[in-house]
């Protein structure tokens, strides 16, 4: 097998939204397997479209996605993708607990009746276990604090066991602590061979976790290691003007703390 | 024969105002039937609620009129018409929304008025023996034979579909995203969830009239919804003050001689408006005491 269809593959996107806003413009780039990739760029760049394009949940004007070598519909048949909602994109007050969340990563691999059997429970209580929520699991979801939400959703993301799991802006509105945590967790996801996509706008936490970085503003202006992708030229082409100076000596100079998996 | 009651002439007033009515054959049907319809429309209210559907159930509910009219001139189903036209109308709501840069509720606004309007110049256009007052009404009490098989029919599919996806309609109501992420069709869904929505406004339609069966939609479920967090006892507290409504309005329309979906519906506004005043947790007066006094219930009690 060629490792290079392994991976997202994203070729030459174009999305219109049906206000003719043109969200994305021939956005290519690749996602290493086993890395842990941010999605970085100004709000209103594009990222959620770019997310959205990825886990089929809108279809481009043109171009195309591959998750390992295979079509966004095949990919999701398999249960390749896993994805982690913005907190804003949920019913916090909806009446299901956490372990009904995490349960729901297991749907795609019960009959069409959902009756969980012997190894879905065990990889929910497993998945719980792993983010810490485990005394949590009859809680109704608005009842938990920020960073308890996050975990219940990457706890669905790890039930469903796929090789790929996207974030949308896991850190927005999670403190210091939480956010280490969830870091930890997506450290330890990525050596067990997972594929990890985080969509972000804090440049700062970026360099502390992210083996790439993929720089967006309407299309991919620059992708790869983030010490060489996090210059000065990059960013400021990025965020066009914004006061980066810093930020960007601050990433590159740092000594990486993460150890690039793949080979 | 028919009057046990007669050889106990000291019966309790109250069991002679529950059997009293039963002697008349027309308030047994009625009775079960309310009781049916009150079911379906309870437990698909769970759903309609938490996806914000409302709207819709009223859209769906207006759109049937003149597929009523249509199905009787042609001595069709009323049910078939029914629910071709709703459904037929949800369809146009989601291709105009796709098409034009309105918002959905004034598609949804211009389309079921437009259904709703034309069916009432076809109802006097056509001739036929459709009662519009019983349409837009419901006449539980007078309810044909032919029309109870056809409220059967479409209450029955409701529950089975319903009860077979049940947890896939859930998830696509608390999270679509997601569940097209496990590779689930999204798409069936919506279309699965308006046709159930669709066959209960048939179900519905004999009993409570288009006008109220919106209230027999939302009603239960939104008072359930301030009751509990679990999606189960969601569903039985719904269907719960459902039967109990549409069974003690039946009775109250009897003993009173007052409209019987208008009565139904009053006894679900009243328990929903109990239930949002004093709800042990999302009820007006807790929420209140928890916001002002910090620990007030446990010193209270």
């Amino acid at each position: 097998m060629r490792s290079d269809t392994f991976g997202i593959t994203v070729e030459n996107i174009s999305v219109t939204y049906s206000n003719a806003h043109l969200a994305l413009y021939n956005a290519s780039c690749y996602v290493q397997p086993g890395t842990i990739t941010g999605l970085v760029g100004p709000n209103g760049g594009g990222k959620s479209t770019l997310f959205k394009t990825i886990m089929g949940f809108i279809s481009p004007n043109q171009g195309r996605v591959h998750i390992d070598g295979l079509s966004i519909k095949m990919a999701q048949k398999r249960q390749l993708m896993a994805y982690v909602p913005q907190a804003d994109d949920v019913d916090w007050n909806f009446p299901v607990s956490v372990g009904d969340v995490v349960m729901m990563g297991r749907y795609g691999y019960m009959n069409m009746l959902r009756i969980p059997g012997r190894e879905d429970r065990k990889q929910v209580a497993e998945s719980l276990d792993r983010v810490g929520m485990a005394d949590f699991r009859h809680r109704q979801i608005g009842e938990l604090s920020g960073g308890q939400k996050k975990r219940a959703f990457l706890a669905r993301a790890m039930a469903q066991n796929s090789r790929v799991i996207l974030l949308d802006e896991p850190f927005t509105g999670v403190d210091v602590k939480t956010e280490k945590r969830i870091v930890n967790l997506l450290l330890q996801l990525r050596d067990e061979g997972h594929t990890i996509l985080v969509s972000t706008h804090d440049l700062a936490s970026i360099s502390t976790f992210c083996d790439r970085t993929v720089l967006l503003n309407r299309t991919v202006l620059a992708e790869g290691q983030t010490a060489d992708t996090f210059t000065d030229e990059n960013l400021s082409m990025t965020f066009g003007g914004m006061p980066l100076k810093g930020l960007s000596s601050h990433a590159s100079t740092l000594s990486s703390p993460v150890k690039p998996s793949y080979e | 024969m028919n009057s046990p009651m007669a050889q106990l002439p000291l019966l309790d007033p109250m069991v002679q105002w529950l059997l009293e009515p039963l002697q008349a054959g027309f308030m047994v049907k009625a009775l079960w039937v309310s009781a049916f319809v009150g079911t379906v429309c309870a437990v698909l209210s769970c759903y309609i609620t938490l996806k914000g559907w409302s709207l819709m159930g009223d859209a769906v509910s207006h759109a049937v009129v003149p597929g009523v009219v249509v199905a009787y001139a042609l001595g069709l189903p009323f049910a078939l018409g029914a629910f071709v036209f709703g459904f037929g109308a949800t369809v146009i709501i989601g291709y105009v929304k796709s098409q034009t840069r309105l918002k959905e509720d004034a598609v949804i606004g211009v389309i079921f008025t437009g259904f709703f309007a034309f069916g009432l110049v076809l109802a006097t256009k056509i001739p036929s023996n459709v009662d519009l007052f019983h349409i837009l009404f419901g006449n539980v009490l007078g309810i044909s034979p032919s029309d109870i098989i056809q409220t059967l029919i479409a209450g029955t599919t409701t529950l089975v579909v319903i009860l077979l996806r049940r947890k896939d309609l859930l998830l696509f109501c608390f999270d679509p995203n997601h569940a097209k992420a496990i590779g689930l069709n999204t798409q069936l869904m919506y279309y699965t969830l308006l046709s159930v929505l669709a066959l209960t406004i048939v179900t519905a339609l004999q009993t409570a009239g288009i006008v109220l069966v919106v209230a027999m939609l939302v009603t239960p479920g939104a008072t359930a919804y301030l009751l509990t967090d679990r999606f189960d006892h969601m569903l039985a507290i719904s269907v719960a003050t459902s039967v109990v409504s549409c069974i003690l309005g039946t009775y109250l329309s009897y003993h009173l001689d007052m409209p019987t979906g208008g009565t139904i519906v009053v006894l679900m506004t009243i328990l929903f408006a109990v239930a949002m005043i004093f709800a042990p947790k999302y009820g007006i007066l807790s929420q209140k005491l928890n916001r002002h006094l910090p620990g007030a219930e446990t010193r209270s009690t």
